[in-house]
């Protein structure tokens, strides 16, 4: 759509435009790049991405609360289901509590909290964010039911087909949130999509198991230590097997304290619930403290390694010219 | 079905995944784009630089929504740089200031004012300070005039703006009068005018598109006029060799194919070595060199050259550091002096020129008297060639290497191309701007280039020429209907004081001349009938006696002296930051603090506003605001979109520029200021009887006003500048104009921008309806020429020199000249005439003189006259230089202007004890996002942010030398101030060797200064006033300083600093003034 | 409709920049010096969205002579934007629709229903869109969908003195690309290559091309993007397996019977 002066003093209406300019074309002779300058492999050390712009509280905090929601709602219904209602009232209460909390949370991030119903617009598979949405829009009301009718003692029936229906969409409100952070371009999320599940998923069950240990006796606890046990082990290997598939991406997190002490706190709420738990309501209270702090202190830990791995463009730039090397070899060897 | 949930469009459309049209809301896109919407769509100039780029402004409900390039203009085809695409920000900006604000005297703040009340005391003060400063006689000569009020601007405004300035201030018999242009590109209208006839560029931007190698020098082209560099890439395109000779690696080297450093300062010897290989090696176009210059004329015999004399023609005066330029002259004739020169020829010994006068004559050619002698096998050994060879002889490569620190090989790359892309088949062209004016010895380089593109051939043809690239929006402008003390419109000479001068001796020396200027007396006459109308009489001689008197320099460097020892009290500031932008900042406000009084107009609160309340001589204490009895007015000015009216581009184009918008508050155009100004002033004096006041109430005075705020017709004026016959016609030509009366007319150059009552500056046919040339695109002066002297496109014989290079050319069977541009030359004067002896005006230059404003027609590698510091370039060391003058025993310009005052106090150079005080060698440019003083460019968010804050250019090894830290800071320091900037350390500035010495140079941008958004130090503290003899142009391209890191010290701890290093390099009021 | 940015011919002069700010009324993003050679506006983001890189390096650049000093050297400047993917992951994850592609096959954000959830910001391969602090919403380059709609050029390409940015049709751009690319290594600079060409790449192609003087992540560029929901597929399987787990996990533990 820009304009040219066309007819020039040679009249020749083919001639070049400034667009065919190329500079330092003339001058001494060519000489070639001298090899080994290749540079740093940057700019200005500069991150290739842009920061996400979440606080931590809010989505690290949504991370685990989610989690914890989620876990709680299907362990409450298991527990109901065989006759623990203590564990199972814990657990609705905890569930409800938990994904009003993530719910603020979550709202509270958005630039436009006055805009959250915006998230109902559309139904988008390809965002996390929207599916997570219409699964919250899902579980949340059948949660709250949950809990309300176990508080209240109305509708009983109402109250267990809610409890099912929550403890059905629990697991999903508990895992979705992997795939939430994983479809990003930030490389310590993205390059551990295949475990961040499994291990939100032990991490939201140990969450769990460790808050029905601390709420209900210990008499109708068992599923939780067991839960708590499982989902320790399942977040142990997943952070296992995440940390050796990801290559130098996992460095943030293989660097991050945080996550080093949730593991801590996981394993020894799991061990410690599982010896004394049975025995001691107080053990059982510790250990379940600990495995909720735990699960907290990963989340806030794969959180912080994500930025950690955003704001510095090695992580961005080098698995990125690795694959390119790589799928050149494999052109080149065709 | 259309839902308004998304979703369930989604589920029922063909956008299942809900990513395109089912998401989109009923908000998108039903706003229309705001040049679509606009009620209407107003054509206007970008008000920045002197490139002109064309601009639509769009107009929604009376206000100003947005502002682009307008696609049809053949300069910048729709482009705009950073600065012109912020001009919607500029004009509408919530940072401009819109209230008439008053500071009384030794007031700690501003108040606001009335603005009509604010007018009345500006008219008082006016005439109370006339009326007490009033001189009728100056040494028993008279002057009838003041030296009481100055005013200092106009390369931002119109035309029609300036033209009134000038109009009014003369009348008031105000002679201080200055503008951008003394400080921008005046040594460019000496160096051009007297090589050529005319000070302008030879040539247009479009044109460069046709050039085989554009060397660009002393310019940093893709910076400074970025949407004007499109035609390098033209011509880059299409097989150009672009070169960049500049000390630093800027964004024009980094397109360039050669970049080459040079040290700042040296230029005259880099091209004289050119010239040296050129003539050396028989390169020159032999039959454009013949025919065209003045190579074959003979010199006078007791002609003495620099290199007989050690760096000194013959006819110095060390008392008066003045030149006697009668041995310059040509063998057997007698030469008189120009025009202007003329004046004060008949009582003063010939020769001494009074400063600035020079500029008068490069900006009109220099008439000559007799016939010269030549000797066209160009062997006599008095012929200019021969002089020139010897001149050059020993401008070698390395002398270059010595003197400029380019290597040979690199400097012979240079040769290579230049020579191999010169001759009738190809062309160079040479593009420079303040690079070269801006040195003590500035209109020298510009002098040395047009040798150099004399000899090849290269002006007067296609991509060929010299393009000076001009400044302001209309700084061309504010030359050629001067805002300048020297000039009167049209480049007429002020006159000098004289005993018992009438206007006849004032043109006597004028009647026998040949060429154009000739027809002075016409232009003149008619200039006095535009101002006193019906009074001026032939009886009255035109009221010539109207005209206040010089008597020296009045330049604006001359009026800060005057303001420091009180002559001059009131100053307005009409335009122009002095307080930033003028060589030695500090001594500006100083020269302010002395005022009685002083008018600021601008846009916003700049520096030379301010200074009073916050300036730096607050903050180190010399200055206390309390005790400063400097009254001061601020008007906000209108902007652009404002006010109608015409800048005057780089290349000579008028183009009008039409009002958007009123303005808001007490915003007034400058021609509203100016003519009400003068209305007031009238109304107070009518009735008047004494002497003094009668030029005021005899001056033509009636403009038509129009609107609320009673603006003046920005036509009316451009109507008078025009001119009209005695029935009140427009006038076509300045070859109409009569010295009898009958004529009317503001400005000759102009003539014809009003022809048949049309305004052709406001011409705008799309550049894609018409030829590269693009005749009806605005209007070109002189006559609507695009290249200049394009007689010389055309052999001798008529014909082009080469198919490929055809521009103008004789059409036999027509019997006139004809081609793709209007003739620079008589229409119908075929190549095979030759004048009459004895022949007079244009008809004693023959058919093969394309030069027609020059006496002999020729261009002049030899200047016989006209350039005050020598008929030949020398090379002379800046004012402070760590280098010494390897050439001549002279280190610096023997005829450089100095002033020596304990504000103003020079460096030692060279070998001179002290000199490596001050070790380092310091420039001052400017960078693509910030504009001039700042005052269009620091207050504006879009720019300021983009480059905010001061810095300063180091090199890697400057850096390690010194311990400055990347991105930390640094204070450079030399004898007049200290200022500190952020230090930015790069491989683009080179250190040079120099015989095994190693120079290394600091870049300061001079944007910079404490008011606005981007801030900083301004780098014209640490510049002292040395001027260029010619132009009294400052020298703020070179100079010396030394840099340590850190912040400067605050308070008086500051002028400790600079009297510490003063102390140790033994700087006295003697250093460096040496002849 | 797209962009091709000719890196080798632009000057640095940052119009497209102050251009696309004076259209779209981005605010001023900040007032620092940042001694990144003449970059202080640092990067894309809300309240940038055309972005000039300047890069200073000792390596040459074609024949170029740059003078005194024994250094290669080159100058190399480069106006980045928004790619509008056209697999653009922020459309992909964007919860409320708020980003969607326009009939221009550009992607655009609308400011009235975005609620500043952020989520593309980390979604964005290339760095390029942004969270205003001031509104809470996102924001990034519109290709000048109102100046598409009225069939006028975005302000940058309108404004760029050296017709540095060139707008288009894509297949046309692409097709001048790579005869430029031809050109520009035929003149002696090798290290060019062109970006965002090849609608095989990760994210299928952008709209907007550049051609560059050296490697991508000298500009900071990524090398080789790819939309991250290339992946979803399996992320969502991998979620599902996860929660499967979770659930059946539960089960199993409540399930078996003891204390
Ligand atoms: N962006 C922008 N554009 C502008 C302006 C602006 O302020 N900003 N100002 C306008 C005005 S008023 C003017 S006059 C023009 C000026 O336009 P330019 O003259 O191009 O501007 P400068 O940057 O002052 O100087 C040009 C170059 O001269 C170099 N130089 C300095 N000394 C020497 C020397 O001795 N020899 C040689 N060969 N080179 C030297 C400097 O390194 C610099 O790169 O630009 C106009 N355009
Ligand atoms: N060290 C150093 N010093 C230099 C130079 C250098 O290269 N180095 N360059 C020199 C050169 S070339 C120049 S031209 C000067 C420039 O120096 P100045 O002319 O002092 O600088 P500007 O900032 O352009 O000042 C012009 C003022 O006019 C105002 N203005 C704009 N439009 C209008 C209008 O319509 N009416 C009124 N009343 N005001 C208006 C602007 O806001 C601005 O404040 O600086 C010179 N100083
Ligand atoms: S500042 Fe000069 S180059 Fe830039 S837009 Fe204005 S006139 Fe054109
Ligand atoms: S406007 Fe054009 S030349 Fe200027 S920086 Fe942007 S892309 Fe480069
Ligand atoms: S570059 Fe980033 S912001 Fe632009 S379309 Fe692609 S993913 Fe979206
Ligand atoms: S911040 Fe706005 S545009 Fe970005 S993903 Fe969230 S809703 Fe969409
Ligand atoms: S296309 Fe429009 S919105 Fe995008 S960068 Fe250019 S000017 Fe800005
Ligand atoms: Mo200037």
């Amino acid at each position: 759509m820009s304009s040219q002066t066309d007819v020039r003093l040679d009249d020749a209406p083919d001639l070049r435009t400034e667009r065919e300019a190329t500079p330092g074309s003339a001058g001494r002779g060519s000489r070639s790049l001298r090899p080994g300058e290749r540079d740093a492999g940057s700019y200005y050390g500069l991150p290739v991405l842009n920061r996400t712009p979440w606080s931590d509280h809010d989505i690290a905090g949504y991370l685990f609360l989610g989690g914890l929601a989620g876990a709680s709602s299907t362990l409450a219904a298991a527990a109901e289901l065989t006759g623990r209602p203590a564990l199972a009232r814990a657990a609705k209460v905890a569930a409800l509590g938990a994904v009003g909390g993530s719910l603020y949370a979550l709202i509270h991030d958005l630039g436009k909290p006055s805009r959250f119903l915006n998230m109902l617009r559309v139904f988008k598979v390809t965002s996390p964010m929207s599916v997570g949405t219409w699964i919250l829009t899902a579980y949340g009301p059948q949660a709250a039911t949950a809990a309300a009718t176990e508080l209240t003692g109305l509708f009983p029936r109402l109250g267990r087909a809610a409890t099912v229906g929550a403890g059905l969409a629990g697991p999903a409100l508990a895992t979705y949130t992997a795939a939430l952070i994983c479809d990003t371009a930030v490389p310590a999320w993205h390059d551990g999509f295949r475990e961040m599940p499994f291990l939100f998923a032990g991490s939201a069950a140990a969450s769990a198991g460790g808050l029905g240990m601390l709420a209900a006796p210990v008499a109708q606890a068992g599923p939780a230590r067991r839960v708590a046990l499982a989902g320790t082990a399942l977040e142990c290997a997943a952070t296992v097997r995440m940390r050796r598939r990801m290559g130098m991406t996992a460095e943030p997190l293989r660097r991050s304290r945080l996550l080093k002490a949730g593991m801590a706190l996981s394993v020894t709420g799991a061990l410690l619930g599982q010896a004394l738990g049975r025995r001691s309501r107080v053990a059982a209270m510790a250990a379940g403290a600990a495995l909720l702090a735990g699960s907290a202190c990963t989340r806030f830990g794969i959180f912080h390694a994500g930025i950690a791995s955003g704001d510095d463009p090695r992580y961005t730039v080098e698995p990125q010219l690795a694959r390119l090397a790589t799928s050149r070899a494999e052109r080149d060897l065709r | 079905m259309e839902f308004s949930w998304p979703l369930l469009r989604q589920l029922t459309g063909k956008d299942r995944l809900g990513r395109a049209a089912a998401a989109k809301s009923p908000r998108t896109g039903s706003r229309p784009a705001r040049t679509a919407a606009a009620d209407r769509v107003v054509k206007s100039v970008c008000p920045y630089c002197a490139v002109g780029c064309a601009q639509n402004v769009y107009v929604r409900d009376e206000k100003v929504v947005q502002i682009e390039g307008d696609p049809d203009s053949p300069i910048s085809r729709g482009r705009l740089c950073p600065k012109g695409a912020s001009s919607l920000q500029l004009t509408t900006g919530s940072g401009r200031l819109r209230k008439v604000l008053y500071r009384p005297p030794h007031a700690a703040d501003w108040q606001e004012l009335d603005l009509d009340a604010a007018m009345e005391m500006v008219a008082d003060r006016i005439i109370e300070t006339r009326r007490a400063t009033w001189e009728w006689e100056n040494a028993g000569r008279r002057v009838a005039r003041t030296m009481g009020v100055a005013s200092l601007g106009g390369a931002t405004l119109d035309n029609e703006e300036n033209y009134l300035i000038k109009k009014l201030f003369t009348a008031l018999g105000v002679v201080q009068i200055e503008n951008q242009a003394r400080v921008c590109h005046s040594s460019t209208v000496v160096g051009l005018g007297t090589s050529f006839g005319r000070g302008g560029a030879t040539t247009f931007l479009q044109d460069l598109q046709h050039s085989d190698c554009v060397l660009i020098q002393g310019s940093n082209f893709a910076e400074a006029h970025p949407v004007g560099f499109q035609w390098v890439m033209e011509a880059k395109a299409r097989g150009a060799v672009v070169i960049h000779v500049d000390p630093r690696f800027t964004r024009t080297s980094a397109l360039a194919d050669l970049h080459v450093p040079i040290r700042v300062g040296s230029d005259v010897a880099f091209l004289g070595a050119i010239v040296n290989h050129v003539l050396e090696n028989e390169l020159f176009f032999r039959d454009y060199v013949l025919h065209y210059t003045n190579a074959s004329t003979i010199l006078r015999e007791d002609y003495r050259d620099a290199e007989d004399l050690d760096g000194l023609f013959s006819g110095f005066d060390p008392e008066t550091r003045d030149y006697d330029d009668d041995t310059w002259q040509y063998e057997g004739m007698r030469t008189v002096a120009a025009s202007g020169e003329r004046d004060e020829h008949y009582d003063r010994p010939a020769g001494t020129m009074p400063p600035g006068r020079a500029e008068v004559q490069g900006g009109t050619g220099v008439p000559l008297h007799g016939e010269p002698v030549r000797d066209e096998t160009l062997r006599h050994p008095r012929c200019v060639l021969q002089v020139l060879r010897r001149h050059f002889a020993r401008y070698t490569p390395e002398m270059v290497q010595r003197v400029c620190g380019v290597p040979p090989e690199l400097f012979a790359q240079v040769c290579r191309h230049l020579t191999e892309n010169s001759g009738p088949d190809r062309t160079a062209e040479f593009v420079y701007a303040v690079g070269w004016t801006q040195h003590s010895d500035g209109a020298q380089f510009i002098r040395t280039a047009s040798i150099l593109q004399l000899l090849l051939g290269n002006i007067g043809r296609p991509g060929g020429g010299i393009q000076a690239l001009r400044g302001h929006a209309s700084i061309q402008g504010s030359s050629d209907i001067p805002t300048l003390f020297n000039l009167l419109p049209g480049y007429i000479p002020m006159p000098h004081a004289h005993e018992h001068e009438r206007m006849r001796d004032f043109l006597r020396a004028d009647s026998p001349c040949r060429g154009f200027w000739a027809n002075m007396p016409a232009y003149l006459v008619s200039l006095l009938k535009a101002w006193w109308g019906p009074s001026a009489t032939r009886d009255n001689d035109f009221h010539f006696d109207y005209l206040p008197r010089l008597t020296g320099s009045h330049s604006t460097y001359d009026t800060v002296l005057a303001q420091l020892d009180g002559t001059c009290k009131g100053y307005l500031l009409l335009g122009e930051n002095p307080a930033v932008g003028s060589a030695n900042a500090r001594m500006q406000r100083l020269g302010m603090a002395e005022l009685d009084w002083l008018v600021v107009r601008d846009l916003n609160l700049i520096e030379s506003a301010t200074w009073w309340k916050d300036g730096p001589e607050i903050e180190t204490g010399e200055l206390t605001t309390s005790e400063i009895g400097t009254e001061v007015f601020f008007f906000p000015a209108a902007a652009h979109t404002e006010k109608s009216g015409s800048f005057t581009n780089t290349n000579r184009w008028l183009q009008w520029h039409h009002r958007a918008v009123e303005p808001e508050g007490d915003a007034r155009s400058d021609l509203w200021f100016m003519y009400h100004l003068g209305r007031i002033i009238r109304r107070k004096l009518a009735g008047s009887g004494d002497p003094m006041d009668r030029p005021l109430l005899d001056l033509t005075w009636d403009y038509p006003v129009e609107g609320e705020s009673a603006e003046p017709v920005a036509e009316a004026v451009l109507a008078e500048i025009n001119g009209w016959d005695a029935e009140g016609r427009p006038l076509d030509a300045y070859s109409q104009l009569k010295d009898d009366g009958s004529t009317v007319c503001g400005c000759w150059i102009y003539c014809g921008v009003y022809a048949g009552g049309v305004n052709r500056a406001a011409r705008r046919k799309p550049a894609a309806e018409q030829d590269w040339v693009a005749a009806e695109w605005a209007w070109a002066w002189p006559a609507n020429r695009r290249v200049l002297y394009n007689r010389a496109s055309a052999a001798p014989d008529g014909r082009p020199w080469s198919e490929r290079k055809r521009l103008v050319w004789w059409d036999e069977s027509a019997g006139r000249w004809t081609g793709h541009d209007v003739p620079d030359f008589e229409e119908d004067k075929p190549p095979s005439y030759r004048p009459e002896p004895g022949a007079q005006g244009p008809a004693a230059l023959s058919g093969i003189d394309p030069f027609i404003m020059q006496s002999d027609g020729k261009g002049w590698l030899f200047a016989p006259s006209g350039v005050v510091d020598g008929p030949l370039p020398s090379h002379f060391e800046p004012q402070d230089s760590p280098v010494a003058n390897p050439l001549y025993g002279h280190q610096r310009n023997p005829a450089r202007k100095l002033y020596r005052h304990e504000d103003n106090r020079y460096q030692p150079s060279g070998e001179e004890p002290g000199a490596s005080v001050y070790p380092y060698v310091v420039t001052t440019y400017r960078l693509t996002e910030h504009f001039t003083a700042g005052g269009m460019s620091r207050h504006t968010p879009y720019l300021a942010e983009l480059q905010p804050e001061m810095f300063c250019e180091v090199s890697p090894e400057l850096a390690a030398e010194r311990g400055l830290v990347h991105g930390e800071w640094a204070t450079v320091i030399t004898a007049r101030s200290a200022i500190e900037a952020r230090v930015l350390v790069t491989d683009r500035i080179a250190p040079l060797h120099l015989n095994g010495r190693v120079i290394h140079q600091i870049g300061l941008p001079f944007h910079f200064g404490p008011n606005g958004l981007a801030r900083g130090d301004a780098a014209n503290e640490l510049v002292s006033i040395s001027l260029d003899p010619n132009s009294h142009i400052q020298e703020v391209k070179a100079l010396s300083a030394d840099i340590r890191p850190g912040r400067r010290p605050r308070g008086p701890a500051l002028p400790e600093l600079v009297l510490s290093y003063r102390r140790r390099a033994g700087v006295t009021e003697h250093t460096g003034t040496e002849v | 409709m797209g962009f091709f940015t000719d890196t080798s011919i632009c000057i640095g002069c940052k119009a497209c920049e102050v251009a696309c700010k004076e259209w779209n009324a981005v605010p001023e993003d900040g007032l620092s010096f940042t001694g990144m050679s003449y970059d202080n506006s640092v990067g894309l983001g809300a309240d940038t969205w055309r972005h000039v890189a300047f890069v200073e390096q000792r390596k040459p650049l074609g024949h170029q002579e740059t003078g005194a000093r024994d250094l290669d050297f080159r100058w190399l400047m480069a106006s980045d934007v928004c790619k509008h993917c056209t697999h653009a992951a922020c459309l992909d994850v964007c919860p409320t629709g708020s980003l969607f592609r326009t009939e221009y096959g550009t992607v655009v954000v609308q400011e009235d229903i975005c609620n500043g959830c952020g989520y593309c910001v980390p979604a964005c391969p290339f760095g390029v869109i942004g969270r205003r602090e001031a509104s809470g919403t996102a924001a990034k380059c519109t290709m000048c969908y109102d100046r598409l709609e009225v069939g006028q050029e975005p302000a940058c390409a309108k404004t760029c003195p050296t017709d540095s940015i060139q707008f288009g049709e894509l297949d046309e751009l692409r097709e001048r690309a790579a005869r430029r690319l031809e050109q520009v290594h035929a003149a002696g600079t090798s290290s060019a290559r062109l970006y965002g060409h090849d609608p095989a790449d990760g994210v299928g192609g952008t709209g907007a091309l550049f051609l560059l003087l050296d490697e991508p992540q000298v500009y900071g560029l990524p090398p080789d993007p790819v939309v991250t929901t290339a992946d979803l597929p399996s992320m969502w399987r991998h979620a599902g397996a996860a929660a499967l787990a979770l659930l059946a996990g539960i089960a199993v533990a409540a399930w078996r019977r003891g204390r």
